[in-house]
This record gives structure tokens, sequence and C-alpha cells, in this order.
């Protein structure tokens, strides 16, 4: 059994406020971690933690064989693990000023010195993926919410991620685009491609998920295959969570 | 006290040829200065946002000095007091830019500040998540769409520095307003003269005023 992700004892602070407390998570080569818990009980900030994009205070962090060290050291091991994880944010970030296609070749051309010629067939190859084949030379300002999630998603790919993180991908997205998002994300998901994703989409986390997680005010409180999870959660926390978010 | 006065169209034709000398001094102090401000703007205003202290502090204090002392005050010392200390003259065209570089640069330090500040963090940490480096998410993601925002603010400053030219005829140097002088005293045809000059003045900002809309709405993608 690999483990791409490894934390143990991990906490983290902003400033006063303990927002990860003690967290141990591994996370398997293959799997589909979904992630769910209120606003603000640290969901978001434990995946940017994978990746560097959060400093962790005190702790063990493994990702992908690289150990990261608190407080921001071991800028070495973060600029690797940078090269092998994958993000998607809430907010999908694309590069207003290039091109959709442009918005994907960036990377691979600057970080792994790929030729223009492959990175531009990886870009087209991606984007026909993904299923905006048409849109390649367009900005990203004059694409939907979610198709701009799809290039973002394409743009992460490009890199050959181990690991892809999903911070709420779907969340900013009209509910009409939130279908073709995930349905990139499920496909990823049966390719075998690695995922830790915080999400509040419950359906999709029942569906995909090969384990989920509940976290409250920064502590795994509950984990579990996702029927057990959703079906019989044994914190009550969990219960009180979920009740609240499958009412409606 | 009624006035006999009529403007006199002649003499101001005539004072034309004169005062077009001027021109190329306002524009090499203009342009030159602000060729070396752009350059300082860039590394004092990266500097003033940058978190260590002792990168910071100086450029603040830079940035702080030269905004907040007047320009007139600046070429002055520059061109009369520096001489003392470096124990030789410095000529009024070289004193001249020198004030416009270090004032412009001034402020276009703000300019850059602002501009990279407003950029959105979500643009650095995807940069950084895709793997580039600190300073290739800067120069290839960061600063194109910082530089955009910087424009009109640029263009402005630009037309504010020409102007500032001005000032320099008190330390001798042959721009227009000085140009205008040395031909009143023996003309004394000052409305008029002051007038062409305020005219060429006009002709060089608003031309400017003119490419910098262009280079705006060319450049532009909806950021």
């Amino acid at each position: 059994m690999t483990h791409i992700v490894k934390m143990k004892g991990m906490n983290k602070y902003f400033g006063k406020l303990h927002v990860l407390k003690d967290i141990d998570l591994s996370v398997e080569q293959g799997e589909v971690v979904v992630i769910i818990g209120a606003s603000g009980s640290g969901k978001s900030t434990l995946i940017r933690c994978v990746n560097g994009l959060e400093e962790f205070e005190s702790g063990h962090l493994e990702v992908d064989g690289q150990a990261l060290a608190p407080k921001g050291g071991n800028q070495q091991a973060l600029a690797e693990i940078r090269k092998e994880v994958g993000m998607v944010f809430q907010q999908f970030n694309l590069f207003p000023h290039l091109t959709v296609k442009k918005n994907i070749m960036l990377a691979p051309q600057k970080v792994k010195n790929t030729s223009q010629t492959v990175a531009k067939a990886t870009a087209e190859r991606l984007l026909e993926r993904v299923g905006i084949g048409s849109q390649a030379d367009k900005y990203p300002s004059h694409l939907s919410g979610g198709q701009q999630q799809r290039v973002a998603i394409a743009r992460a790919l490009a890199m050959e991620p181990r690991l892809m993180l999903f911070d709420e991908p779907t969340s900013a997205l009209d509910p009409e685009m939130i279908g073709e998002v995930l349905d990139v994300m499920r496909e990823l998901a049966k390719e075998g491609m690695t995922m830790m994703v915080v999400t509040h989409e419950m359906g999709f986390a029942r569906e995909v998920a090969d384990r989920v997680i509940y976290i409250h005010e920064g502590q795994i409180v509950e984990q579990g295959k996702p029927d057990d999870v959703f079906d019989n959660p044994e914190n009550e926390r969990t219960q009180a969570f979920l009740s609240r978010v499958l009412a409606h | 006290m009624d006035s006999q006065f009529q403007f006199d169209w002649q003499a101001a034709i005539n004072s034309i040829p004169f005062l077009i000398k001027g021109i190329p001094y306002t524009l090499m102090i203009s342009f030159g200065g602000l060729a070396i401000g752009f350059a300082l703007g860039i590394i004092f205003g990266l500097l003033s946002i940058n978190k260590q202290w002792f990168l910071k502090w100086p450029a603040t204090a830079y940035i702080e000095i030269f905004r907040g002392t007047p320009i007139l005050v600046q070429v002055l010392f520059i061109f009369y007091g520096l001489p003392d200390l470096i124990g030789g003259p410095i000529d009024p065209l070289t004193a001249g830019i020198a004030a416009i570089a270090l004032n412009s640069g001034a402020y276009i330090s703000e300019v850059v500040r602002g501009g990279v500040q407003s950029i959105d963090k979500g643009q650095a940490e995807a940069g950084l998540s895709l793997g580039l480096t600190r300073s290739q998410t800067f120069w290839s993601i960061i600063w194109p769409q910082a530089f955009r925002r910087m424009i009109p603010p640029l263009g402005n400053q630009a037309i504010v520095s020409i102007k500032d030219t001005s000032l320099f005829s008190v330390i001798g140097v042959g721009e227009l307003v000085r140009q205008g002088q040395v031909y009143i005293a023996s003309t004394f045809t000052a409305f008029e003269v002051y007038f062409v000059v305020a005219i060429m003045y006009l002709a060089i900002t608003l031309s400017l005023s003119l490419i910098l809309r262009l280079i705006e709405r060319r450049g532009l993608v909806s950021v």
C-alpha cells in the first residue's frame, strides 16, 4: 500500500486560532478522499497544506515521498511536490491575460521545459477531454463558469500530476453548470487519479468517494466509506451536520 | 483703466521658430527622465512590497522623500547643492533629467506597487500550485496583468513630468519656458509668447494622451 499523502499530528494556527488540530491522515495512491464539513472547519486549509499554500506549525507532512518541514521549511521538497500535485480552486484562478490554450501550456513550458509543439498538442488533447476543444483560442473571460473550471482542471492535468486537490470546485458555479464539472471529476476518478476533494456536493461524495472525512473545528471527527458516513454516522456532530446539509 | 491691449498675431507667429528650439530639450528631459524614472519605479515599487524590512524601508524612504518635497527644490538641490559635494559642476540638462527621474521614479514606484497589489492573490496561488517558481509566477502571471492596469496612471505621470520640466527654466536649461523668457526679454510680447508656449505644451500632452488611448484600446483584454 503506497501512501501519497501522510499527515501525522499536524497542527496549524492562524495567529491564535488553532485551525487544524493533530491531523492524522493518509491518502493511498488511486484513492478518492472527499472532505466535508461546515465553512470555517478547516477543510480547505487542510488540502492547502498539502501543496504548501498554507504552512503548518507542527507535526509531520509527507507528500509523494517528500517531507515538508513546519513553517515553510524545506523549500526544495515543496518545489518537487508542486510539480506532482495539481490544484483546482473555487474561483478558477485562470490567467485572464492568456488564451485558454496558453493557460494550459504555461506550466509545462516553464517548469518542465516542454517544447511549444508538445505543450500545444497536450493542451488541445486535454481541452478535448474536458469537452471544450473549440474554445482553445478564447480568453477565459469569454467562457462560462463551468467551462472556466474545466479549463482549470485541464491546466492542472497538463503537469501530469500524481495527486489532484480540489478546493470547493463547484461552489462558485451557477447550479446548471455544476454537473459538467462534476462529470469531468467523475471521469478522472474512474481513470484512477488520486484526488482530495473539498466539497459541499454530498451526492458526488457518496457516489465517487472511496472515503469521506468529516472535519469539525479543525479535527477529523469521523471518516469511512461514504455509505457508512452518510447512512450511519457515529459521531453526533457528523449526524447534526449531515441532517443540516441533507435536509434540503 | 481701459485696456488698449490687442493680441498681436504677428508677434506670436514670429516667436515660433525661436520657441520651437526649446522643444527638443523639453522632450529630452521629460522622456529621458521618465525612462530612468520607470526603471527606478519598478525597482523601488517592488522593493516597497517586499517583506524584508531592510529592502522595504529604504524604498519607502526614497518614495516618501521625493514625493514629499517640491520638484523645484529637488532640482535646485541637484544643480546648486550637489556640486559642493561632488566637487564639480553639473550641467543643467543632466540636473533636469536627474530631477525628473528621481521625482517620477517615486510616483511610479507607487503606481507599480498599486498595480501589483491589485492582482488577486489567487493568481499567484495558481502559478505556484502549477510548480512555477516565485519569480516565474511574478514575471509571467502577475506582472503582465499589473502592467496593463498601470498604463493609465503611467500616462498620467508622463504628462505631469512633461509639465514639471517647465520649472527647470530656473537652472537655465533651454527648454520651452526658458526660450520664452529669453525671447520676451528682447520683444516684450509676454502675452503672445506665453500663449504660444502653452499651446506647445498642450500639443505635446494631447499627442501623448492620444497615443496612450490607442495603446489602452489595443492592448487591453478585459481583465
